[in-house]
């Protein structure tokens, strides 16, 4: 187990490695130089600006500049915002725990809403739930995240007043009460969020427990008198989860687009929000820190949906 | 893996007993009949028809001009003279949509097609080469799958926009650039479907039987496995019209697509949201007609996954 652990870690090195190598591919070829403001720039003569190219290696070849930036990404030196001057690494690490507590949260709704509800439509399949739930399923992944974003603060906001659409991150309360209004204003974006997951994982949960329960195994175990209970939980459900575990891994990358979008409309101060600003703002090092980081959140939760599948299917040897 | 259909029709009508009347169908009547059995599907087909007739025919008809600047008029809701209200400054949003819902849907279906041509010259390579070739080509498909999307698009759109508009206009510029990278970013399902295809059809007998009568590689493949590869990726291009447009009506909502001037469904409602208290219909209406669209997509994609699918017993 540890050393199949250790082995895929290792493998996420290659795969980092070429993301990373995407990156800066694109970065380079790009038109454009982060001196660009100085050319215009009367009062900076043209060689300080060539010293400044010079001091930062701008000239190098490309393979060069690709090296030093790769090493000093993996030290953790990730250079300084052009906007608000501080370390780009201390810029995401404080905006970071936001964007996952609401990603979290919204996965858990999403599992919470799909597995119960897709077990049930496929244990009763073309029943009427069954249409219900399928037709819910479908406008919930055709209805885009920033609408529901809209939809949502139209309802709730303005015509209700029942929850504040600007999530806060300076909330000017103690105790109970801080934890309640940290509840309030993040159950709209978890809720977007989570409930366009939970939408197409409810599909994959539904058919991948009707394969599963027409299996000739099903009928044994309720031959040799297991309850219902027992039957769906411990048997079809289980062996249902393997292929749904793949399918929401490949969904992985989707989920961050959604985030960014909840984010930006409800101005949660996470990573998302901050991705925005700083292409308003061209700060380029955040900019390409963000992107890396999103990118490395895909390659860690790919090894955690990895992990899961050995758990759920024991046949999958750690080796 | 569908078998030509004259083959099912035939073992179909000796070993079920009713004699078939309609004679031996084509795939694609099989696969209509089996289609409109999927009403929402139908239904799905027919929201989307009107969509298209209105963004290509409505500006002919439709006569008001998307720019016109009209204060007295600003943030009216609906009313005879605007059918679905003003903006802030007064233009007519039916027009605005019409106009901006021709983008919406060319960036979707010219993304789709990017994606399926991508997908399928790679799937297709991979699968018939083996060896090296497959095995270098899906290690770049699982490289570009754990690639996050939207920040990437957001990247790139970012760092080549203006460079692209420089040499091919404001507009050109911008759907060329949006309808790529969407394009580029979304191939590799596709490649994945085609090459599993490719994988199971290459050792087939109908496959050997033109490789013993010296078809060359090319023509095995153009001729003989492509043409029972195509139900999957009809599928998977069909969904992908719909991620498309989200994916730019998403860019736009963030206003990082399409200019101002240029009004996409995604834009309108990017300029909207700031006056949601005060005038909601601005957002309600580009919002549902982004919704209706994708979800008549979805619907006619699984609608023609069951109509395209052999194995699936409707009737």
């Amino acid at each position: 187990m540890y050393k199949y652990l250790l082995r895929r870690m290792l493998i996420m090195i290659p795969v980092l490695a070429g993301i990373s190598l995407v990156l800066f591919t694109v970065l380079a070829l790009a038109p454009g130089d982060p001196f660009e403001e100085l050319a215009t720039n009367p009062n900076v003569p043209p060689e300080v600006r060539a010293n400044l190219r010079a001091q930062f290696g701008l000239d190098d070849p490309i393979p060069v500049r690709y090296v030093r930036w790769f090493t000093s990404m993996v030290k953790g030196d990730w250079g300084f915002s052009f906007v608000s001057r501080i370390n780009v690494g201390t810029l995401i690490l404080q905006r970071l725990p936001t964007t996952l507590w609401v990603l979290g949260l919204a996965q858990l709704l999403g599992l919470l809403v799909a597995l119960p509800v897709g077990i049930y439509a496929a244990m009763r399949p073309y029943s009427l739930f069954d249409q219900i739930s399928t037709t819910f399923a479908f406008i919930g992944f055709s209805l885009p995240t920033f609408f529901t974003g809209i939809l949502f603060i139209l309802f709730f906001s303005i015509y209700l007043d029942w929850l504040p659409f600007i999530y806060r991150a300076d909330i000017s309360a103690a105790g109970w009460r801080w934890y309640w209004e940290n509840l309030r204003q993040a159950i709209m974006p978890v809720a977007v969020l989570g409930l366009f997951q939970g939408a197409s994982m409810t599909r994959f949960v539904r058919s991948a427990v009707l394969e599963v329960i027409r299996l000739d195994y099903i009928n044994t175990a309720r031959a040799k008198g297991l309850s219902e209970r027992v039957t769906i939980l411990k048997h079809v459900v289980r062996n249902a989860l393997i292929p749904v575990v793949t399918l929401v891994a490949l969904q992985i990358p989707g989920v961050f687009t959604g985030a960014v979008i909840t984010e930006q409309i409800f101005r949660v101060p996470g990573i998302g929000s901050l991705l925005i600003t700083s292409i308003l703002a061209n700060d380029t090092p955040v900019i390409m820190a963000i992107t890396f980081v999103f990118s490395f959140l895909v390659v860690l939760f790919n090894l955690v949906a990895d992990l899961l599948y050995g758990w759920l299917d024991p046949r999958i040897s750690f080796r | 893996m569908t078998p030509p259909d004259g083959v099912v029709a035939q073992t179909v009508s000796r070993t079920v007993a009713p004699p078939r009347t309609r004679g031996v169908e084509s795939l694609w009547s099989e696969a209509w009949r089996r289609f409109r059995k999927h009403h929402l599907a139908t239904f799905g087909v027919a929201v989307l028809i009107v969509m298209v007739l209105a963004v290509v025919v409505g500006p002919f008809v439709y006569r008001v001009p998307i720019d016109e600047i009209d204060f007295k008029a600003k943030l009216k809701g609906p009313s005879w003279a605007h059918p679905l209200g003003t903006d802030d400054l007064g233009q007519d949003i039916l027009a605005r949509m019409l106009y901006g819902g021709r983008i919406s849907l060319a960036v979707g279906v010219a993304a789709m097609l990017i994606a399926i041509i991508a997908g399928t010259v790679i799937g297709a390579t991979a699968g018939q080469m083996g060896g090296a070739t497959d095995h270098t080509l899906m290690r770049l498909t699982d490289l570009f799958l754990s690639l996050p999307q939207l920040p990437l698009l957001l990247l790139l759109v970012y760092l080549f926009r203006d460079a692209l508009k420089k040499v091919l206009g404001p507009e050109a510029g911008v759907f060329v650039l949006v309808v790529v990278v969407i394009g580029g970013l979304r191939w590799m399902p596709v490649a994945r479907l085609v090459r599993a295809q490719f994988l199971s059809l290459r050792e087939k007998e109908f496959v050997e039987a033109a490789r013993g009568l010296g078809a060359p590689p090319l023509r095995q493949v153009v001729r003989h496995i492509l043409p029972n590869a195509v139900g999957p990726v009809i599928v998977a291009g069909t969904i992908d019209v719909g991620v498309a447009i989200l994916a730019e009506s998403s860019l736009s909502f963030l206003g990082l697509g399409f200019p101002p001037d240029i009004p996409t469904w995604g834009r309108i409602l990017f300029d909207a949201k700031d006056n949601l208290d005060f005038a909601p219909h601005w957002a309600l209406f580009p919002g549902t007609a982004i919704f209706l669209t994708v979800l008549s997509i979805n619907y006619i994609g699984d609608g023609l996954r069951d109509a395209l699918d052999p194995r699936k017993v409707l009737s």
